[in-house]
């Protein structure tokens, strides 16, 4: 039997298409292949969910008060009616940890956010246009980055005054300047590709240019930036927080917690390595969980 | 009215290289396209023919000389009045790969030029106008939700050229559209393009170095060599007769895939391919060419028209 | 003579995936006759290129020889220790690519990597190499030889940089010299000069296995040809006789998209669909799904290459000899 020439197209047509038959993958879609694909990620996620969660709860999980001290049972070691032990002030360590954990999740995570949009846009900007827009704009992070960061955050938050919504400006503010001369570089680079010129013989404007094929083109740096931004703020708040300019003490953060805990390393080790481990399992699980991202959101890594 | 839909009139472009360097990539050029036509445009590599075909869909500015698009000279319009323009010329790359946004799907691929220019269309419409597209390309449609790097090298070139022909342009560019691709699938997509080109009533500028793929599509055809052009003229004068002696040279070193005719020696050029930043003076191509003379390097030739070719060179080349 | 420069038997390559073992060379058997020029022709993702590969030694991980042999001169090089290949490459066989930009290393003057081939091979003082060098620029006719020896790679045009990559690979004179579409990124009428080069080193006693998907190329240069689809041998003969009467199906498609197109006829011939992926190889002969003469044997059982004529073998089951049945 000899199969017709039409047949047999049809035939290795389905044959090719059985390997590329493809549908709009959804948001629940990606969710579901990160968990197939990416186990730790899927760990991570859940562990910030639940530390979210527990900072949010932190009044019904502890029945301690977060600066109620007991000057009897200062600097007490891990025991059980003191989970983590307490502190110089007899304040026991676990209810500050939930506390502080509130701030500085907050103080790592926001701030990394506004830091990364703003410096995003910038750079892109700053890179795509070019000429006054783009000297302007790196002027401004030259001057940014020439002062040490820690400086820069002492001067903006005395200007400022305390509080968290104010650290959270200065830190957005010492911040935002790394994250657009990368972001202007790899613009640079991505203006010149052939698809971004295909999309200017098109005839799209350069703001959706910059929009639909330049900055999701920058994605996985900018992911990368977002989950190095998290520590850097997080231990940055600290500093200020124990100079009196951030959080003011008797409140806790982490970062404070383990600048106070210093002086008492040797006799009560407990005071710092509660929070020293509270963030990096933070910033761990910031990382897998963007690297996860990554990875599900690379259509070349997309299996079929 | 002019007769001619595009016209390149003393076309100039320079790139500066560094220090005082400048590359002469188009240099004075003068070609017109007619509706309906299929010019080809062929030369080797650095002789400017990619630059040439940008030049003319205001792809680049130029540096000197202008271009008009149906008789509007698009060289001197400003942004603003040039951008409803942009519809009715577009582009089709060499490399599929490069030209496609690699985050972005076939459908959204194909339907940027349609939001772009009809941006009214709701979400559906948009996508069942892609379809149409890509049925018009040779894709099925249910290659709608896939990524360009999950294509082969001729599927990726249909994208390319669904995208080029979604607004629903009148002048396309096609700069070495197959030149990336295997033989099989180089003649089904040049079958593609010369059935578009009828069924939309298209112009084309074909832009390649392989002599057989302009020949088969072209009516008109236009020799390049360091940024000016050498000879133009019908498909077929120019491929049986050439006048300049660079045609004759592009002709004979084209590999055929005929054995009878090995061992017969090939003429060959002269020295090495002169560089568009130091281009020679008088006829650019004098120092390759086994007939130049002294009147060569001093004066550049001035194309001549003869018997529906132009050429320009001193010395063209008699009918063999 | 009868000695053979290169002898391939049986070979293959195999590379896991997480789909399943796929082989891009799958049982090929070619040699190469001293003295002669033999291509290798086939689409892209034939499998050509893996097999020089394989020749040279430069399979990488997850890739891995997994059947057959080798043999260099009569010597078998598949199970050679790596510190043995190294000594061959360069010096007994060598290679050059098809994008020579990318094969030269750009911060070091041409001739400088070149005189450094030399002395890596033999035991010459830095002078003779470079000595040695000048004299192989101009015999790969490289102009300005001496002035040459001191550019860098990026200052070189494409076709003088494919003859510094040439001069590279010949300078230790080897016995064999394969070349991986080396004009594909020339242009023509550099194409040409190439070309005519690598039939001077053929007479010069160098064996060319040269590879490449233009036909013209081929018929050009080559004495003896095979033809590769999806990693396998469909067709071999001298050149002449493949290109007057080519037997194989696909073989015989290749020509007609060629010749098409020379002759201008509308449409233009075309294979139908397009070349299966490795993963997804039919049952049988692979070709079957674009083939125009295919039966229901074809679909079944793997045709195997057998001679219709002295000198010529073809894998199909329509010549009557390729099967089981």
């Amino acid at each position: 039997m000899i199969l017709t020439r039409r047949k047999q197209a049809e035939q290795a047509m389905d044959i090719a298409l059985q390997s590329q038959i493809g549908e709009e993958e959804r948001f629940g879609d990606l969710m579901r292949r990160m968990a197939r694909e990416n186990k730790t990620a899927v760990i991570s996620f859940f562990i910030i969910i639940l530390m979210i969660l527990a900072a949010a709860a932190a009044p019904l999980l502890t029945p301690y008060g977060e600066n109620e001290m007991d000057l009897m049972h200062r600097l007490s070691a891990p025991s059980a009616e003191h989970l983590l032990g307490t502190d110089e002030g007899g304040r026991d360590v676990l209810t500050r940890l939930l506390y502080g954990a509130r701030v500085s999740l907050l103080i790592g995570v926001v701030p990394a956010l506004l830091s990364l949009i703003l410096g995003a846009v910038l750079g892109v900007i700053a890179g795509y246009r070019g000429g006054i827009a783009d000297a302007v704009i790196m002027r401004l992070a030259d001057v940014t980055l020439a002062f040490p960061s820690m400086l820069l955050a002492m001067v903006i938050m005395y200007a400022l005054g305390g509080g968290i919504l104010n650290v959270f400006l200065t830190l957005t503010l010492v911040n935002w300047a790394n994250v657009s001369r990368v972001v202007r570089a790899q613009t640079l680079q991505l203006k010149n590709s052939e698809f971004a010129e295909a999309a200017r013989i098109t005839g799209v404007s350069g703001g959706k240019i910059m929009r639909r094929h330049i900055l999701p083109n920058c994605l996985p740096t900018l992911l990368v930036l977002f989950t190095l931004n998290i520590p850097a703020s997080i231990l940055t708040e600290s500093s200020l927080s124990f100079l009196g300019l951030g959080i003011q003490p008797p409140n806790a953060s982490w970062g404070l917690m383990i600048n106070t805990g210093r002086q008492y390393l040797y006799n009560a080790p407990w005071l710092c390595f509660a929070p020293g481990a509270a963030i990096m399992l933070t910033v761990l699980g910031f990382n897998f969980l963007g690297n996860g991202l990554l990875d599900v959101l690379d259509p070349r890594q997309k299996k079929q | 009215m002019s007769e001619y839909l595009v016209e390149a009139r003393g076309i100039t472009k320079e790139f500066s290289a560094g220090r005082r360097k400048t590359i002469h990539a188009v240099s004075g050029v003068d070609l017109a396209i007619r509706e309906g036509e299929t010019m080809g445009l062929v030369g080797e590599s650095g002789c400017g023919k990619s630059t040439l075909g940008r030049l003319l869909i205001r792809a680049l500015p130029p540096t000197g000389g202008e271009v008009l698009y149906r008789g509007r000279n698009i060289t001197a319009m400003k942004e603003a009045e040039f951008a409803p323009l942009r519809k009715e010329m577009q582009l089709v790359f060499q490399d599929p790969y490069a030209s496609l946004d690699p985050r972005m799907t076939v459908r959204d691929l194909a339907a940027e030029p349609i939001e772009t220019w009809y941006p009214g269309e709701k979400r559906e419409e948009v996508t069942r106008r892609v379809k149409e597209l890509l049925h018009a390309a040779g894709m099925p449609e249910e290659f709608l939700y896939r990524y360009p790097h999950q294509f082969s090298g001729g599927q990726r070139q249909r994208i390319g050229i669904a995208r080029a022909i979604a607004a629903n342009p009148s002048f396309i560019v096609l700069d070495e559209p197959v030149s990336a691709l295997d033989v099989s699938v180089q003649n089904q997509i040049l079958n593609l393009l010369k059935e578009l080109k009828t069924s939309r009533k298209l112009t084309y500028l074909f832009i390649s170095h392989d002599l057989n793929v302009v020949r088969y599509l072209a009516d008109r055809v236009c020799v390049m060599f360091l940024g000016k052009i050498c000879e133009t003229g019908p498909t077929e004068d120019v491929y049986r007769h050439p006048r300049h002696p660079y045609t004759r040279f592009l002709l004979d070193a084209v590999p055929a895939p005929d054995p009878s005719r090995r061992g017969t020696a090939v003429r060959m050029l002269k020295g090495e391919p002169p560089s568009p930043a130091d281009p020679p003076s008088g006829c650019r191509f004098r120092t390759r060419c086994p007939y130049a003379t002294d009147l060569c390097a001093k004066e550049e030739p001035a194309p001549r028209e003869t018997g529906g070719t132009v050429t320009a060179c001193h010395h063209p080349l008699r009918e063999e | 003579m009868d000695t053979k420069t290169l002898e391939i038997r049986n070979l293959t390559v195999s590379i896991p995936t997480d789909r399943g073992v796929i082989k891009p060379v799958n049982d090929v058997s070619l040699e190469v006759p001293a003295g002669s020029i033999v291509g290798i022709v086939g689409e892209s993702g034939c499998g050509k290129s893996m097999t020089a590969r394989a020749v040279m030694g430069l399979i990488r991980y997850p890739g891995k020889v997994t059947g057959g042999s080798v043999f260099l001169d009569g010597r078998e090089i598949t199970a050679m220790p790596e510190r043995e290949r190294r000594k061959l490459r360069g010096a007994e066989m060598s290679m050059i690519f098809q994008e020579p930009m990318t094969s030269l290393n750009p911060v070091i003057r041409a001739g400088k990597q070149v005189a450094e081939a030399v002395r890596l091979h033999t035991d010459c003082s830095r002078e003779e190499a470079k000595a040695r060098t000048i004299a192989m620029f101009r015999e790969v006719e490289i102009p300005e030889a001496e002035a040459r020896y001191s550019c860098y790679p990026h200052e070189l045009s494409g076709g003088l940089r494919q003859r510094v990559m040439i001069a590279m690979a010949m300078i230790c004179k080897p016995k064999l010299l394969i070349a991986d579409e080396p004009t594909t990124a020339l242009d023509v009428t550099v194409e040409a000069q190439i070309l005519a080069l690598l039939e001077r080193l053929r007479d010069a006693g160098t064996s060319v296995l040269i590879i490449s998907h233009n036909l013209g190329v081929i018929a050009r240069i080559c004495d003896y040809v095979y033809v590769m689809y999806t990693g396998r041998i469909v067709e071999q003969a001298e050149t002449s006789v493949i290109f007057e009467k080519p037997e194989h199906p696909y073989t015989r498609g290749l020509f007609r998209a060629v010749t098409s197109l020379r002759e201008g006829r509308d449409p233009l011939e075309t294979i139908p669909g397009q070349v299966p992926k490795l993963r997804h190889l039919p049952e049988g002969c692979s070709f079957s799904l674009r083939c125009g003469e295919c039966t229901e044997q074809c679909g079944t059982i793997l045709p195997e290459l057998a001679e219709t004529e002295p000198g010529h073998r073809v894998r199909c089951h329509r010549t009557g000899k390729g099967g089981a049945a």
